[in-house]
């Protein structure tokens, strides 16, 4: 290994080359990021480490690259969100409701990644069942902490990192993993990876399989990975795509495909559709000057930039939190103290037990979603609300399907603004409204992802989102990766990781 | 349509009929779903609902619904939708039954069958899959109660008819039929005590022309006795209730066999709001009319059709070829039997005779008969063939019920069975009555047919009974002309 060079500087590709080349072992890349999982325990972004599983996980893969027929990605260590379900570490979605507990199986996510050779490092924090946008509503204690916080932005320790995969977006930005999985359900790997100066892709809905993803929103939630680059991420899902009609019946019939091969090709002639909606009143200057230079680099390189319209941008706001909650307030009713998971202490009969057990283990904003789930939901409620919300879920998908009539993809923010400091946002309201960009690709079941484009105020990261027509993630990774190659905003690190 | 009316009442009956599936596995795990095994040994991660789990659709399970619809006529939707109805219970692990709500797979169709000598149809409505809950036990746990998940995830399909019923004979019958045709193409073992196939039963009554009363819901039927006790003392309470100047309040109500009464568990007020909405774990259910006609291809002939084709065939009465479809088992019986003796009334006969009696008093089924039909289709030739008696053939059959041996023939020659055909023993013997018996012998010619009786019975008596009493009558009457 040159000595210049820190082993949590190398990307997922640089890495798993050095592994390969038996340049450094997978026990001493695992040992390296434990380390430094440890040392930076005040970010918050682990929830669980277990050193014995992860050294163990990391001899096996010594030992196939030994023999030389060792998978693509060998040894290289990851984290996990710790919304999928894993054997070897506990899993809690950040919820009191599940502290403690043990999933007999791995989420197909997880076990194909540690089919390619993958080493688990740990688990990492989010918003309680992936509910919120900047790892605030994690209520379960980070690795060395007493008590819960969310993980904080390495760019600034006093503001958030985004979510809800805000520990995956802090161990990848500070290094203390190569790359992790997050999941986005209505932009929960975009607007954290954009906080925190980094790259993640959420891909179309039903290429990676659910199974073993707690499910928050059933229809929207899907898996992707976050790392430092394009190249990065297209290695990553490469290996999480694929078929998985035994055990996710939404896994679609689309076979996984090398994401690496297209990343080469050259942007020239790209038609890049800009949304006038996206570039509206409330989007801060800072994030507007930095995406209109990353579009500005875009022209450069050759492509065409075409003004676009999706006019029912701003209904995304109202739509998504009509039917993610009401997907919500389902898939929450397992967790009722009968099986698994936490039950209340004292109670006087089935009823009360429901009740102290749903009270205790759930937090503020997962109570909120559950209610407003259950209100729409509701005689009387369905047809005005929940009916009424699928059908402009509709009209959105086919305002894209306009669009993509005359461009190959579309870019623009992420997010409204750079990373709020914690404790700013206490309205849910203007929160939710904050997802106005994220929220009509994860609705219409598109890929899409975010791009480090630049820094904001209090030298915060800008990302810029692009998003495809289904199936177009390759075209995504490709246009990402030529603008890192002109571009340096990626490989810029945090002070003091 | 003919009316009944009890009490100046008119009847309305509708059913709604869950009937377990039997795949190997259940609806949406791949778990196993065979009955009986110890608490929750039988439920996968899926049937437990653990974080992280997805339901995907066994495809056996369709097909049970693709043959009921066939079965019975009805519309097998192209596209049908897997809804979650939400309702929190400890035995129902996921907080939510997969279900279908507003488009199911199974849309109308029909089920006929007499009653008495009256055919009656009654219209389905629709048939819908969707997934059993497990069991909660609340004996034996001091104070608790406890989950059995095994039978979480286990197929049904519930089958819902229109209010065509008038009355508690026809529901029963209506409930027979269906459970003929659902264990006939082999979709439900039809098990009524272990839960295969649990009806619950819509009762109103109204005035003739009056609109439709008010319901109450009687749940789980599991026994056709049952049915018939519930429905009518739900009838007599209702009728009553009027009588007296009150109003039926829509319930859910329990019959209970050892009083003989039903009593109301739920009113309409305590209904919950279940939030009904499309699960998004499963897609549509896509039915390819190939696969309906794969389906079509591997069905069984069914019953009316078979019943049908006996009369034809076989120059059988109606009542017969109903009797005998009774069961795919019963009907292959027969028809191998009367295919091999060339006499299908007297292998009908038989069936519903001698055998059918002795099931009944064993308490056993056609699959465990005691005399193969090829024994039988022996033993009815060597009636035919005059080789032994019917009183000699109920002997033989004994013998075969209880093992004794398995060939016909051979019992026949061991126990000494065999018809006197040789007409020169038989005249001998007929001498030698006729002498003995002057006295008869006056009384028949002078136009006593009695005294004609008591010489055949000496005849028999003297051969042993093994003459030919045909043939006895025959030559006595000659001898004494």
């Amino acid at each position: 290994m040159n000595n210049n060079t820190d082993l949590h500087d190398l990307g997922v590709a640089q890495l798993a080359a050095a592994l390969r080349a038996k340049q450094v072992s997978a026990v001493e890349a695992a040992q390296h990021f434990l380390a430094r999982a440890k040392a930076h325990q005040g970010l918050a972004a682990y929830l669980a480490i277990d050193e014995d599983v992860t050294l163990a996980q990391a001899r096996a893969q010594d030992a196939a690259l030994a023999t030389g027929q060792a998978a693509p990605l060998a040894g290289l260590p990851i984290a996990h969100k710790d919304v999928f379900v894993t054997r070897d570490f506990p899993t809690t979605a950040a919820s009191k409701m599940l502290a403690g507990y043990r999933s007999p199986f791995d989420a197909t996510v997880v076990a194909r990644l540690a089919q390619a050779g993958c080493v688990t490092l740990g688990k990492l924090s989010c918003d309680e069942f992936a509910m919120g946008a900047s790892n605030e509503k994690a209520a379960i204690a980070a690795l060395g902490l007493d008590a819960p916080q969310p993980a904080h932005n390495p760019w600034n320790p006093r503001h958030v990192p985004g979510g809800s995969s805000g520990g995956s977006a802090v161990a990848v930005a500070a290094r203390l993993a190569p790359a992790a999985t997050g999941t986005d359900t209505g932009g929960s790997i975009r607007q954290p990876a954009s906080f925190c100066g980094i790259t993640g892709i959420k891909p179309t809905y039903g290429r990676a399989s659910r199974y073993g993803m707690i499910a928050f929103a059933s229809s929207l939630d899907q898996a992707g990975p976050m790392a430092r680059s394009a190249e990065d991420c297209a290695l990553l899902l490469s290996q999480i795509c694929g078929p998985d009609p035994e055990r996710d019946a939404t896994s679609l019939d689309h076979p996984a495909e090398d994401f690496t091969r297209g990343l080469q090709g050259s942007i020239a002639g790209l038609r890049i559709g800009v949304p006038a909606e996206f570039f509206s009143d409330g989007l801060q200057d800072d994030v507007r000057t930095a995406v209109e230079a990353a579009l500005k680099e875009y022209e450069k390189l050759g492509a065409r930039l075409v003004p676009i319209s999706l006019p029912r941008t701003a209904l995304s706001v109202p739509v998504y939190y009509i039917l993610a909650p009401a997907e919500a307030s389902s898939n929450l009713s397992r967790f009722d103290g009968v099986r698994y998971g936490h039950r209340a202490e004292k109670y006087s009969d089935l009823l009360d037990m429901y009740k102290k057990t749903r009270a205790e283990g759930f937090g503020d904003e997962v109570k909120r979603r559950i209610m407003i789930g259950t209100y729409v939901l509701s005689e009387g409620y369905y047809d005005a609300y929940y009916l009424q919300a699928q059908k402009i879920r509709r009209m959105i998908a086919d305002d894209f399907q306009a669009a993509f009539q005359q461009c190959d993809l579309i870019a623009g923010p992420v997010a409204p603004s750079v990373a709020p400091q914690l404790g700013a946002q206490t309205d849910p309201v203007s929160s939710y409204l904050a997802d106005i960009y994220t929220l009509p690709a994860s609705l219409a079941g598109l890929p899409g992802m975010s791009v480090p484009a630049g820094f904001g105020g209090a030298g915060l990261p800008v990302g810029l989102q692009l998003i495809g027509n289904h199936f177009q993630e390759g075209r995504l990774l490709n246009a990402a990766h030529q603008l890192q190659l002109a571009t340096d905003h990626h490989l810029r690190r945090p002070e003091g990781f | 349509m003919s009316t009944q009316l009890i009490q100046g009442y008119e009847v309305v009956i509708g059913f709604e009929t869950h009937a377990q599936l039997a795949t190997q596995s259940k609806i949406f795990s791949r778990a196993s779903t065979a009955f009986g095994a110890e608490p929750n040994t039988q439920a996968s991660a899926v049937d437990l609902a653990l974080p992280g789990t997805l339901p995907v659709m066994n495809r056996e399970a369709v097909a049970c619904a693709i043959k009921l619809g066939l079965a019975l006529g009805s519309h097998i939707a192209p596209e049908s939708i897997f809804a979650r109805k939400n309702y929190f219970y400890p035995d129902l692990p996921k907080g939510y039954q997969i279900s279908q709500f507003e488009i199911p797979v199974v849309q109308g169709g029909e089920v006929s069958f007499f009653l008495g000598e009256e055919k009656k149809t009654v219209r389905l409505v629709r048939a819908h899959l969707e997934e059993d809950a497990g069991k909660s036990l609340h004996e034996e746990f001091h104070g608790m109660s406890g989950i059995d998940l095994n039978r979480a995830g286990t197929p049904l399909l519930e089958i819902v008819t229109e209010p065509d019923m008038r009355g508690s004979e026809e529901a029963v019958a209506y409930a027979k039929a269906l459970h003929q045709i659902v264990t006939w193409i082999g979709i439900c073992d039809g098990n009524m005590q272990e839960g295969s196939f649990r009806c619950d039963a819509n009762v109103s009554v109204r005035k003739p022309g009056a609109p439709l009363g008010t319901r109450r819901e009687i749940k789980n039927l599991n026994s056709f006795r049952n049915m018939q006790q519930a429905i009518d003392y739900e009838i007599r309470w209702q009728i009553e209730q009027l009588e007296d100047g009150h109003k039926i309040q829509q319930a859910t109500v329990l019959f209970n066999p050892d009083t003989g009464e039903t009593r109301a568990m739920r009113t309409k007020e305590d209904a919950a709001d279940y939030r009904y909405f499309p699960d998004p774990d499963l897609p549509p259910l896509r039915i390819a009319a190939s696969w309906i006609d794969e389906v079509k291809a591997a069905m069984p002939e069914l019953p009316r059709a078979m019943a049908a084709r006996f009369v034809a065939q076989y120059g059988l009465p109606e009542y017969d070829a109903t009797t005998l479809t009774q069961s795919r088992a019963m009907a292959a019986y027969f028809e191998q039997a009367a295919q091999a003796c060339g006499q299908a009334k007297l292998a009908s006969n038989w069936i519903m005779g001698e055998i059918s009696r002795r099931l009944n008093a064993e308490e056993i089924g056609m699959e465990a008969v005691k005399v193969t039909s090829s024994q039988l289709a022996t033993l009815i030739s060597r009636i035919q063939d005059g080789t032994i008696s019917n009183n000699a053939a109920r002997q033989v059959f004994e013998a075969l019920w209880n093992g004794e041996a398995t060939e016909v023939d051979a019992i026949i020659e061991a126990k000494g069975l065999k018809q006197m055909n040789d007409s020169g023993a038989l005249e001998k013997i007929i001498d030698e009555v006729i002498a003995a018996n002057p006295a008869n012998v006056e009384q028949y010619r002078a136009g006593k047919d009695k005294a004609f009786n008591a010489l055949v019975g000496q005849v028999m008596k003297a051969s042993k009974g093994k003459a030919n009493p045909q043939q006895v009558n025959e030559l006595l009457k000659a001898k004494l002309a």
